[in-house]
C-alpha cells in the first residue's frame, strides 16, 4: 500500500457543472520517495496539495475515487482527526517565508506551537526541541534565533524556520510547494540540500512542487508533468528527461535556455495555456500542438502506460526500445 | 561599432536614518561600475538580491543621479546637462521592468498608453500616432483589436509584450531590462526573449539586461557584468565567463545554477552563509567570509577590480583560476 493514494481527483470551484481546476488526477507516492510535480501556472499543481491538505474551502468542491494517505481516507475524515494528521504526518512549506510565518510571535513560539499541539511536549522540553529543530535545519547562532522575530530574518533565515516547523511533527510526507521559488541562486542550493538531507535522514517522502525542470533534474527521482489541470506525463527522471513521450513536456524542455545553447532563438509552443472558459473539446493541447492530428481535435487522450512513461497523447513522441 | 552608453565609476550611495536621534548611516549600493556598450549589443547584469542591480538600472535610466561617477548616453555626459538635453537623453534610455502586472496603467486602453511616449515626444498627429503604435503592436504579436483593450484582460507574457513595445516606441539607443521574465512560466519566457532578441536585431539597440537567472543571460548577453554587494566582481565577455569563471563568486554562482543534466561527477561548490548586512559590510573583499579560499589578505585589503586577460576580476588570487 502506497504512503499516499490519490485515484480520480478532480477540484472545481463553483457548482459541479463548473470546469475542473485538477482534472481526474490519479497519483501514488511511495514511503521514502522524492516525486516532483511540474508544470506552469494555473496547471493545477497547487490546488491538489490544498486539496490533499484540506484547504480547499467553499465553493471548491473535491471529488476523488480515492485519497487516502497512510491508511486513513482523508475524505470521510472529521476535521478534528484531519487536524491531527496535517501537520504532524503530512506537513507543508509553503513558497514565501516572509507570509507563511506568524509576523506577531518569536520562532521559537510558533515552533513549540507545533510540538505542543502534535507531540504534547510542553515547557523546558519543547524549547529543547525547538532548539534542536532549529540546529537541525542549520541556522547559525540557534539560542538567539529562537527569540527572534520573522521580521529579523533574512528570507533564506524564514525559509529554514518554516522547515523547521514543518518537520517538527517527523512528518511521513513533506509536500514543499516552490520552496526556493522566492530565494536567491546561492541560497537555494543551501535549501534544496537541506530539504534532501532531511528527506534522506528521515527517511520522509518528499513532494516537490516547481516550474525549475532543472530542480527536478538535479533533486527528484520520478517527476509528474501537469498541464491544464491534467497530469500528462509521469515517469522517472532522466528518462523522462532524455525521451519524453508528451508533446508538452518536450516542448516544456525545449523552452528552456539551456537547451537553445549557441541557437538564435528559443523553441517555443506557440499560444498560452487555455483559460477556464475555453478549453478545446479534444486534448488539451491540441491547440498548441506542433503534432496535432483530427483524432486528437475530437478526443481526449487518457493517461496510459508508454514505452517509458506514463503519458497522456495518442501520438507518443520516442516510442523506439533501445 | 559606435559606442551608446559608457558608464565610469559610476557610485550611489544612500543615507539611511537608523532611529529618531541615532544619526545616519551610509549605504554603498553601488561602487565603481565602469563599462562601455555599444548599439545592438548587450550587457548582461548579474546578481542576487541587495547586489546594486536594480540601483544600477535607475542611474542608468536617469530616474536617480549618481552620487559620483560619469554616464555618458550617445556621447552626451548626462552630469551637467541642460533641461533640453535631459529631454533628448530620456528618449534615448527606456526601461522595461520586473513585473508587467505593476508597470501598465490598468485605467488606460493599451493603445493609448503606447501612443503616450510619442503624445509627450514627438509632434506626430493623431492619425500618425495611431498608425505607429498599430505598427509596433504587430510587431511584438498583438492584435489590432488588442488596441481599444484594458491591461487586466491579456496574460503575464502579453502584458510584457505591451510593457516592451511601450519602451520600443521612440526607438531609443538604450534599453534597460529589469528582471523581465522572472514573473513568467518557462514557456512564455521563451517566447518573450526571443521577441527581446527580434527587436534588438530590427532596430539595433543596446541591452542592458538585469537578470539572477544565469541560463537566461547565457542565452542573451553579449558581456556580462556579476556584482556582489554594490561592488562589480567580474566582467568579460559571455564565453569567457561561462567557460572560466575567474571570481570565486562567479564560479559559486554557476555551480549553485542547477542544470537539466546534472554531472554527478563534478562537484558542487557550496557556499556558505548569507549576503552580508550592507549598512554594515566586511572590511576587505566583501565576498571573504563567504568564499572558500579566503586568505588574511582578503580579509584586510580591498581587491582592486583590476584587467586579467580579457576581462576584468575584483579578486587578489585570480590568476590563479586561470
Amino acid at each position: 500500500m502506497s504512503l499516499l493514494h490519490i485515484k480520480n481527483l478532480s477540484v472545481r470551484f463553483g457548482d459541479a457543472s463548473a470546469v475542473p481546476v485538477v482534472d481526474g488526477l490519479d497519483l501514488s507516492v511511495e514511503k521514502g520517495e522524492v516525486l516532483a510535480i511540474v508544470g506552469e501556472s494555473g496547471s493545477g499543481k497547487s490546488v491538489t496539495m490544498m486539496a490533499l491538505m484540506g484547504l480547499i474551502d467553499a465553493p471548491g468542491r473535491i471529488t476523488a475515487d480515492a485519497l487516502t494517505f497512510n491508511g486513513s481516507d482523508m475524505l470521510t475524515l472529521s476535521g478534528r482527526q484531519r487536524r491531527k494528521v496535517v501537520g504532524k504526518d503530512m506537513a507543508m512549506v509553503f513558497q514565501d517565508p516572509m507570509t507563511a510565518l506568524n509576523p506577531s510571535y518569536t520562532v521559537g513560539f510558533q515552533i513549540e506551537e507545533v510540538l505542543r499541539q502534535h507531540l504534547g511536549l510542553r515547557g523546558k522540553a519543547a524549547r529543547q526541541r525547538a532548539l534542536e529543530l532549529l540546529k537541525k535545519v542549520e541556522i547559525p547562532a540557534p539560542e538567539s534565533r529562537l527569540d527572534a522575530y520573522p521580521h529579523q530574518l533574512s528570507g533564506g533565515m524564514s525559509q529554514r524556520v518554516a522547515i523547521a516547523m514543518a518537520i517538527a511533527g517527523e512528518p511521513k510526507l513533506l509536500i514543499a510547494d516552490e520552496p526556493t521559488t522566492a530565494l536567491d541562486v546561492t541560497i537555494q542550493a543551501q535549501i534544496m540540500e537541506l530539504l534532501l538531507n532531511l528527506q534522506k535522514e528521515q527517511d520522509m517522502a518528499l513532494i516537490l512542487i516547481t516550474h525549475d525542470l532543472a530542480v527536478v533534474a538535479e533533486t527528484a527521482r520520478r517527476v509528474c508533468v501537469m498541464y491544464a489541470g491534467q497530469a500528462v506525463e509521469v515517469g522517472q527522471v532522466p528518462e523522462l528527461f532524455e525521451v519524453p513521450a508528451h508533446p508538452y513536456s518536450e516542448a516544456l524542455l525545449a523552452a528552456i535556455p539551456e537547451h537553445s545553447e549557441g541557437a538564435e532563438r528559443l523553441a517555443t509552443l506557440p499560444g498560452i495555456v487555455p483559460g477556464r472558459y475555453d478549453r478545446p473539446h479534444g486534448c488539451l493541447l491540441s491547440p498548441r500542438c506542433p503534432y496535432v492530428q483530427d483524432h486528437c481535435r475530437q478526443q481526449r487522450p487518457s493517461l496510459d502506460p508508454k514505452a517509458h512513461s506514463l503519458a497522456r497523447c495518442f501520438y507518443p513522441l520516442n516510442q523506439e526500445v533501445a | 561599432m559606435s559606442v551608446v552608453l559608457t558608464a565610469r565609476d559610476l557610485t550611489r550611495h544612500y543615507e539611511v536614518s537608523l532611529g529618531l536621534f541615532k544619526g545616519h548611516a551610509l549605504v554603498r549600493a553601488l561602487n565603481g561600475v565602469s563599462f562601455e556598450l555599444e548599439a545592438g549589443k548587450t550587457l548582461a547584469v548579474v546578481g542576487e538580491s541587495g547586489c546594486g542591480k536594480s540601483t544600477l538600472a535607475r542611474a542608468l535610466t536617469l530616474i536617480e543621479e549618481p552620487s559620483s561617477g560619469s554616464l555618458q548616453i550617445a556621447g552626451q555626459e548626462v552630469a551637467g546637462a541642460s533641461k533640453q538635453q535631459r529631454r533628448q537623453l530620456r528618449r534615448d534610455v527606456q526601461m522595461v521592468f520586473q513585473s508587467p502586472y505593476a508597470s501598465l496603467n490598468p485605467r488606460q486602453k493599451v493603445g493609448d498608453q503606447l501612443a503616450e511616449p510619442l503624445l509627450i515626444n514627438t509632434r506626430l498627429s493623431r492619425a500618425e500616432r495611431r498608425e505607429k503604435v498599430q505598427a509596433m503592436m504587430q510587431q511584438v504579436g498583438l492584435r489590432p483589436e488588442h488596441y481599444q483593450r484594458y491591461p487586466h484582460m491579456f496574460s503575464g507574457g502579453q502584458r510584457q509584450r505591451i510593457a516592451l513595445a511601450r519602451a520600443m516606441m521612440l526607438q531609443p539607443k538604450v534599453l534597460v531590462a529589469d528582471e523581465p521574465t522572472s514573473a513568467l512560466d518557462v514557456s512564455i519566457q521563451a517566447q518573450v526573449l526571443n521577441l527581446f532578441m527580434d527587436l534588438q536585431k530590427e532596430f539595433n539597440t543596446a541591452y542592458v539586461f538585469i537578470s539572477h537567472n544565469l541560463a537566461v543571460v547565457r542565452h542573451v548577453a553579449d558581456q556580462v557584468l556579476v556584482m556582489y554587494l554594490g561592488r562589480p566582481a567580474e566582467m568579460g565577455p559571455k564565453e569567457d565567463i561561462y567557460a572560466r569563471p575567474l571570481h570565486p563568486y562567479t564560479q559559486a554562482l554557476l555551480s549553485a545554477t542547477p542544470t537539466i543534466h546534472p554531472d554527478p561527477l563534478k562537484p558542487k561548490i557550496r557556499i556558505v552563509g548569507e549576503l552580508p548586512n550592507p549598512l554594515n559590510p566586511p572590511p576587505g573583499c566583501a565576498f571573504h567570509k563567504r568564499c572558500p579560499y579566503a586568505t588574511e589578505r582578503c580579509a584586510s585589503e580591498e581587491p582592486a577590480f583590476r584587467p586579467v586577460g580579457t576581462r576584468h576580476v575584483a579578486c587578489h588570487y585570480a590568476e590563479q583560476f586561470l
